[in-house]
């Protein structure tokens, strides 16, 4: 509570000091005057059934089966899950392994859907008229159902983070505006055209959170946005709204809320730790949709940009469309070996088939031309220390990268390796053009799997040590029965022979 | 002088016997080192190490007879588990070379004569008489087991293809240090 008298108190442009960060060139100018056009329905759509993260969806559907718009078509499997719906009405085509969105393009389980057309919705979609009459547990309940993830990118179940409130005494809700990423304009522009619903879906979210105060963070090259948000927040003596300065990675949740309250989130753990849960736009957008209109998220706004897009745009399009028919509907490619990225182009990852299908997580595809990407020749490390300068969670990326290089991923990791939130700065800057964050990312995977090695080991090793228990323990029985047998029969026997004596 | 030289040299013959009587009486019979071994290997008695069971390997293992990566199962979790507790320096080459296979069982093939499930060390075989047979990827430790006791050579290893969940990005080639 005296966080937030703190933050109230204090003048609203009082940012404090965050270390590192860098400044890219933004690259919004190409995408920003463009408003959110809605994409004319595809004729088919894949939706991979993970598209958050937690347990994969676990498909409700059959093969042929006729689906309503916004039908659940996948359920939820565990507690950090989301479902899917259907994002328009149609039948459904297949359900198998096709290439995910994913930089490895690897396949994965998808549902695809043929759309008919017709745009029926679902009959159980039903609006909500006042969300703050409900319970907040039950706001989280709807929210979970309506398969919302953060939209910003993390595609963290959002209904998980609702209920932060019941373990953490939280007392603000922060709308991370930032959009820190160069060429992103889909939360930008979101918050222009429909800010009444981002600060009403905030203010949902602030009430199934059970927290008096709500912030709204807008990165200051984004001054349209900010005067739309401060319009639709000024009825509302809760929602305040912060210009943070231009500064990537400005809009990560942990750098945002040391920047507003001058506090560093630990190691670890979650902002919620210093009372914070942190929100994006697009989720809070979502969540509005799902409580006031009851629709699932079945589509979302996402930015086309990038030298090689003949006509950048932001558009509003169903979850599983390929990307193929997005760059087609903005005049296809102006250069034969454009880069596709899906996000931004410091955090994105690299997209290999034109064919994925867009999901929940991403927010842009970039086709980045030769102009745009980094020459692309490695030259050793001069040991100059930009890297050092500008990584935003402290780190030593030279460091670091030098004791992966060698093979010592243990040594990277207590150097912290897994402080790193992969923001790519240091790549960004070096001079050497080192890949230090491809060498991290590696790094973390490896040591990922190395721990899902031992716990199969592990599970493994007691699933032998069981079956030879259980061996043992039939043998025993075997004998024990042998054993009791041949008692018996002595026993008759015996008794035989008395009866014959008599 | 004498009195000095006499007291030292008794008192050194006995603390000496003493410590040969100890030596002799007191003795460690079994390694501990062989036991620490023996906890880490899978369990699954599986020979693919060349021993006939995981105990005479763990015997081998920490006598320096075997190299820590002879444990396929195992993988280079293992062998790397391995080299620390025995402070030696593990050759991962060849574990490095040879990705965790796990069993395949083509289902054209299998008749349901459940032999390859009784002979699978961690019940990794689901299956019963007259029925086809299907694998827990998650519970086979790729041993190989049932592979060799298929009557129809229904069962293949094959190698653990990564999925976009377990997949991660490849180290970057430098050629320059």
């Amino acid at each position: 509570m005296t966080a937030l008298r703190q933050l109230l108190r204090r003048p609203a442009n009082r940012i404090h000091p965050l270390r590192g960060g860098v400044h890219p060139d933004d690259r919004k100018a190409l995408a920003a005057s463009a408003p959110i056009t809605e994409l004319p329905l595809p004729a088919r759509l894949d939706l991979p059934l993970q598209q958050h993260i937690g347990a994969s969806a676990a498909p409700l559907v059959r093969k042929g089966q006729r689906v309503a718009k916004g039908e659940p078509i996948a359920r939820a499997q565990g507690a950090i899950s989301a479902p899917l719906h259907a994002p328009t009405s149609g039948r459904v085509i297949a359900i198998a392994e096709r290439p995910a969105h994913h930089p490895s393009g690897l396949a994965m389980p998808t549902i695809s859907i043929e759309p008919d057309g017709e745009e029926r919705w679902h009959p159980a979609i039903t609006p909500c008229d006042d969300p703050f009459a409900l319970d907040p547990a039950h706001i989280a309940e709807r929210v979970a159902a309506a398969g919302v993830v953060g939209l910003g990118g993390a595609t963290f179940p959002a209904a998980v983070k609702l209920n932060l409130g019941a373990s953490h005494p939280l007392h603000t809700l922060v709308i991370n505006g930032a959009e820190c990423e160069p060429y992103l304009t889909c939360d930008d522009r979101l918050m222009r055209e429909r800010a009444e619903a981002v600060i009403d879906g905030a203010r949902i979210m602030a009430h199934a959170l059970g927290v008096g105060g709500i912030l709204v963070a807008i990165e200051d090259n984004k001054p349209e946005a900010a005067a739309a948000i401060e319009t639709a927040a000024a009825r509302f003596d809760a929602i305040t709204l912060i210009r943070v300065p231009t500064r990537y990675p400005m809009g990560s949740e942990r750098h945002l809320v040391q920047a507003l309250t001058g506090r560093e989130t630990p190691a670890r753990a979650l902002t919620a730790q210093l009372g914070v849960v942190v929100h994006n736009p697009a989720t809070a957008f979502a969540v509005h949709q799902a409580l006031r209109l009851g629709q699932p998220l079945i589509a979302r706004a996402l930015t086309l940009s990038g030298a090689a897009i003949a006509r950048p745009a932001n558009l509003w399009v169903p979850l599983g469309t390929a990307v193929e028919t997005l760059i087609a509907h903005c005049g296809g490619l102006t250069e034969d070996d454009a880069r596709l990225v899906s996000g931004g182009p410091m955090m994105g990852q690299p997209l290999p088939s034109h064919r994925a299908p867009t999901t929940k997580g991403c927010n842009a595809i970039l086709a980045l031309g030769a102009a745009e990407r980094a020459p692309g020749r490695t030259m050793p490390c001069t040991r100059c220390g930009r890297c050092v300068e500008v990584c935003p969670c402290g780190l030593v990326p030279l460091e670091l990268a030098a004791y992966i290089r060698a093979g010592d991923l243990e040594g990277a990791a207590e150097r912290g390796l897994h402080d790193c939130l992969g923001c790519g700065s240091c790549a960004y800057t070096c001079p050497s053009q080192q890949p230090l964050a491809q060498y991290i990312a590696h790094a973390k995977g490896e040591l990922a799997a190395r721990a899902r090695a031992r716990r199969k080991q592990a599970e493994t090793k007691a699933l032998a040590e069981q079956r030879s228990a259980r061996l043992e323990a039939i043998k025993r029985a075997k004998r024990e029965a042998m054993a009791r047998r041949k008692r018996e029969a002595a026993r008759k026997q015996a008794e035989q022979q008395t009866e014959t004596e008599h | 002088m004498l009195a000095a030289i006499l007291t030292l040299t008794t008192l050194g013959l006995a603390l000496g016997g003493l410590l040969g009587l100890a030596a002799h009486h007191l003795k460690v019979e079994d390694d501990p080192v062989v036991e620490q071994v023996a906890a880490l290997l899978p369990g699954s008695q599986c020979g693919q190490c060349g021993y006939p069971g995981c105990a005479p390997a763990a015997a081998a293992i920490a006598a320096g007879e075997a190299a820590v990566s002879c444990c396929p199962p195992g993988g280079r979790a293992l062998a790397e588990a391995l080299a620390e507790l025995l402070g030696v320096e593990a050759d991962l080459s060849a574990v490095d070379d040879q990705p965790p296979r796990l069993a395949h069982i083509d289902e054209a093939r299998c008749v349901g004569c459940t032999k390859c499930l009784k002979r699978c060390p961690t019940d990794a075989i689901l299956g019963a008489n007259n029925m086809i047979h299907a694998v827990f990827p998650e519970a086979c430790t790729g041993c190989g087991l049932c592979a060799a006791v298929c009557p129809t050579e229904g069962i293949e290893m094959r190698p653990e293809r990564p999925t976009p969940q377990t997949w991660y990005w490849p180290r970057p080639e430098v050629a320059a240090r």
